[in-house]
């Protein structure tokens, strides 16, 4: 039965610098990473050395304590350094690429055969298991847990975030194979969640087997968090996977031509950009190739992923394994005097869900070139009601967030914690007039959480 | 400059001094570091600005009333027009209110930077609308000292202790009122605060003051308890004259308008009107509570009515919504957002609770002629216990789910 539920609560943050649906491809780039900071909690043990050569999906590293669950590089090439930080933690595994590369040659692997064991057996060889994440928690899968539900989200509500409609247009049959792969995953269902505010592309409408939901709504409505809580709730023991749209037509290309390829359309946003468009590129590569001759400003943030939840990188950083965009705002790293751009600035150039500045009552549908500035200085909570607002869930934000502050496990469970992701947080954190890192607060919570009871 | 201050300069010690007056001229260049890297163009200055904003037209009406019953009692004529004499009034307006801004301003401010240098935090915004709320609900005729031995209570005790901005778990501002309120009893309420030159003119023998009491239109309403009011001399007790007595002192008009007797920012319900219009227009103020506490404060004045008896509970509902402190605390001092309740349905029922034992203080409880403070205070010590519930309704909504599925 589909079921389309409208959501009240929200914001769409209006940033410039949105995609055209232009899409050019990329030259590969000379290096790339596979960053093992984009599994949270994971810890690598390196397979391939320093020095060694590797073949397209060749294991990079697996996971220390799951050893099924393996990384694989994106092409060939030849590990060029292990980049370390802190604590000598493996922050990148970085990969020289071969002049030559080939996409081509596997044979098809035919789903509709094979069972679910035999499915996620592939999955976790080939190194394509790390798409599918697990809610609750918010990492890497667990394979040996039962989901409930598979959840997919056809859609990105996110700031500047890549339209799905367009990136996996004419992409059905690796869509379909996809879903039909992660079908055998779970004894429940898989939900596809349609954007109830535009048409959809025929590669979602089309999908079979699955359950088709729509929901509409403001920004958090495409956070597949939201979905779930909406359409089929987590509770405690309960565990539930989702996979990225993209990440599912990348699964299904797997079946279909044996080969493992990690190429991926992604926006590239921002209002510091001269020409946002779409690229086609490569999980992990190093951005300068795809934003050489792009960025129109010196000081500028680069940020693998959305505003919200993006990571930020450098000129030359890499890709992020989840990240289908890359948005480029300005630092915010000057002073800004009280009356014209502070805090008793009239406000019409910034941006914001209160009332409490001009441009909330004159800036109609203007889209803000905003920068990385935190506006104000770090306060204890004092607004209330204002998290609510753009928190779609029957969750109460602020207070399951000071639960999460003072490690309060009882606390974070009664009040919803297996629900939720730190993204489903982000826009509570852009709103907070307290400028209080809510996104971190909630990981750590879901560590704390992870660590003692599961 | 800033070296000096920095970590390890030689004024290290006072860097939170320094950075709240430079935070207070430029937004600083701090930039995210940690999860969303774009922040909402609103912080805490924003916010508590526009509170002060909302009560400057409190802040004018009041220092205009306060100049014009000072003229009152100077000339000791109760007729005198309001609208005449402006300038004059303003200027005995000013005289009066502008050293209790600064003394609160002062005294406060001065604390809060002591506790700033020895926590090593700057400034935190909450006491910016505090001290200009503390001299409002003050009577105009309160000696300066006791605002600053009131304003340090009330930092002290009612905040610091707890950990400062948004850890209080009373209003402020109430907290200093409530401190003057049952340590200087005499000074805060009753016949003789109102007007500081009464008092010496009737202990000279003044004379044509008949009809003339100087207390509040509340300190009048609490006489009425003994069903009787002295009119030119005389004393009546019938419950109709009564009234009539009442409101030719006190026309509901007057009680709107503010052109009354009272606390220097709380007579005037339009101006109180006119801050709630900002808050709720900037979102500020939560429309709940302020909506909530006046329906409370009605319904239990149309309870009281129902009961009947003396004048007092006879007075219409809608008056009590105008006169004394009630819509200023309904307005300003209901809706901190700290001290009141948190969560959506909280709001409502805190609101409605204190709007109903306001109007409940003040009708039934002779010894207190103003219930809005109690009442306010009150609420603001259950409003976590109203939480609790609301929070706890979320966690059964939960586990149903979890017994059901």
């Amino acid at each position: 039965m589909s079921k389309t539920v409208k959501l009240r609560k929200g914001l769409d943050i209006r940033l410039l610098g949105v995609a055209n649906k232009i899409k050019t491809v990329a030259a590969l780039p000379e290096t790339i990473a596979i960053k093992p900071t984009d599994f949270h909690g994971m810890v690598p043990k390196m397979v391939a050395k320093e020095g060694d050569h590797v073949r397209m999906g060749d294991v990079i590293f697996h996971d220390k304590y799951n050893e099924k669950i393996k990384y694989a590089s994106p092409a060939s090439g030849t590990v060029q350094s292990v980049v370390r930080g802190a604590k000598r933690k493996i922050m990148a595994v970085v990969i020289k690429l071969d002049a030559e590369q080939n996409f081509e040659g596997g044979t098809p692997i035919d789903v509709s055969s094979m069972s679910g064991d035999q499915v996620k057996e592939k999955l976790l060889a080939s190194g394509l298991w790390p798409f599918i994440k697990q809610r609750p928690i918010d990492i890497v899968a667990n394979p040996d847990n039962e989901p409930k539900a598979i959840f997919i989200s056809a859609f990105d509500s996110s700031p500047l975030a890549p339209d799905y409609d367009y990136v996996l247009h004419g992409r059905s049959k690796e869509f379909q194979a996809g879903l039909d792969a992660l079908t055998k995953l779970t004894s429940g269902k898989v939900h596809v969640t349609l954007n109830d505010n535009a048409p959809a592309d025929e590669t979602f409408t089309g999908a079979q087997g699955v359950e088709i939901n729509k929901i509409r709504g403001k920004h958090p409505a495409g956070n597949v968090g939201t979905q779930i809580h909406h359409f089929d709730p987590i509770n405690k023991g309960e565990f539930v996977w989702v996979v990225n749209a993209q990440d599912v037509a990348i699964i299904g290309r797997y079946f279909l031509t044996g080969v493992y390829n990690l190429k991926r359309k992604i926006a590239i946003t921002g209002s510091e950009l001269k020409d946002p468009h779409y690229v086609d590129t490569i999980i992990g590569a190093n951005v300068s190739v795809i934003l050489d001759g792009q960025i129109t400003t010196d000081n500028v943030r680069i940020i693998s992923g959305n505003v919200l939840t993006g990571e930020k990188i450098e000129n030359d950083g890499y890709l992020g394994f989840y990240d289908n965009q890359i948005t480029v705002i300005p630092e915010g790293d000057e002073l800004k005097f009280v009356m014209t751009k502070g805090w008793m600035s009239p406000g019409l150039d910034k941006f914001s869900n209160n009332r409490l500045l001009l441009s909330a009552w004159f800036g109609g549908n203007k889209r803000y070139r905003m920068d990385t500035n935190t506006n104000g200085e770090e306060r204890a909570f004092v607004i209330t009601g204002e998290l609510e607002k753009v928190f779609p869930f029957d969750i109460l934000p602020m207070q399951l967030t000071k639960a999460a502050i003072t490690d309060d496990i009882d606390g974070m469970e009664n009040l919803g914690i297996y629900e939720v992701a730190p993204e489903d947080f982000a826009l509570c954190e852009y709103v907070c007039t307290s400028k209080i890192n809510i996104q971190d607060k909630i990981r750590q919570g879901l560590d704390l959480i992870h660590k003692e009871c599961m | 400059m800033e070296p000096k201050f920095a970590k390890g300069g030689k004024l290290e010690k006072w860097n939170p001094v320094f950075e709240s007056f430079s935070t207070l001229a430029f937004t600083p260049a701090e930039v995210t570091k940690k999860g969303a890297h774009i922040r909402d163009g609103v912080d805490l200055k924003r916010t508590m600005m526009t509170v002060i904003i909302a009560l400057v037209p409190c802040l004018l009406f009041g220092i205009y009333n306060t100049g014009h019953w000072e003229m009152v009692a100077q000339y000791g004529n109760r007729d005198l027009p309001f609208w005449d004499h402006q300038w004059d009034k303003i200027w005995e307006g000013l005289k009066v209110v502008l050293p209790l801004v600064v003394v609160s301003y002062g005294v406060g401010l001065t604390i809060e930077f002591i506790f700033g240098i020895i926590k090593g935090h700057s400034l935190h915004e909450g006491f910016l609308v505090s001290g200009l709320l503390i001299p409002l609900i003050m009577p105009a005729d309160v000696p300066l000292w006791m605002v600053g031995v009131a304003t340090a209570f009330a930092v002290i005790i009612g905040k610091e202790i707890f950990g400062g901005t948004g850890m209080n778990i009373l209003n402020v501002a109430l907290t200093a009122r409530a401190f003057l309120f049952f340590g200087y009893p005499t000074s805060m309420s009753g016949d003789k605060v109102w007007m500081n030159t009464l008092g010496d003119r009737l202990a000279n023998g003044a004379e044509n003051l008949d009809g003339f009491s100087g207390a509040t239109a509340l300190g009048d309403l609490a006489t009425f308890m003994t069903d009787q009011a002295t009119v030119a001399g005389q004393v009546i007790t019938d419950k109709a004259a009564v009234m009539t007595a009442y409101t030719n002192n006190y026309s509901l008009m007057d009680s709107i308008i503010g052109n009354i007797p009272g606390s220097i920012g709380e007579t005037s319900m339009i101006a109180c009107l006119i801050g709630a219009l900002v808050l709720i227009a900037t979102g500020v103020g939560s429309f709940r509570i302020m909506a909530s506490f006046f329906a409370g404060g009605y319904i239990m004045g149309i309870l009281l009515n129902a009961l009947g008896g003396n004048a007092y509970l006879d007075l219409p509902a809608h008056f009590h919504l105008a006169i004394g402190g009630f819509a200023f605390g309904a307005v300003f001092m209901a809706t901190d957002p700290v001290t009141a309740a948190q969560t959506a349905t909280g709001k409502i029922i805190y609101g409605l609770l204190g709007g109903m034992i306001a109007i409940m203080i003040r009708v039934l409880n002779p010894a207190y002629p103003e219930g809005v403070m109690l009442a306010i205070l009150f609420m603001n010590v259950m409003a976590p216990i109203i939480d609790h519930y609301v929070v706890q309704a979320n966690i059964k909504r939960r586990l149903k789910r979890l017994k059901t599925a």
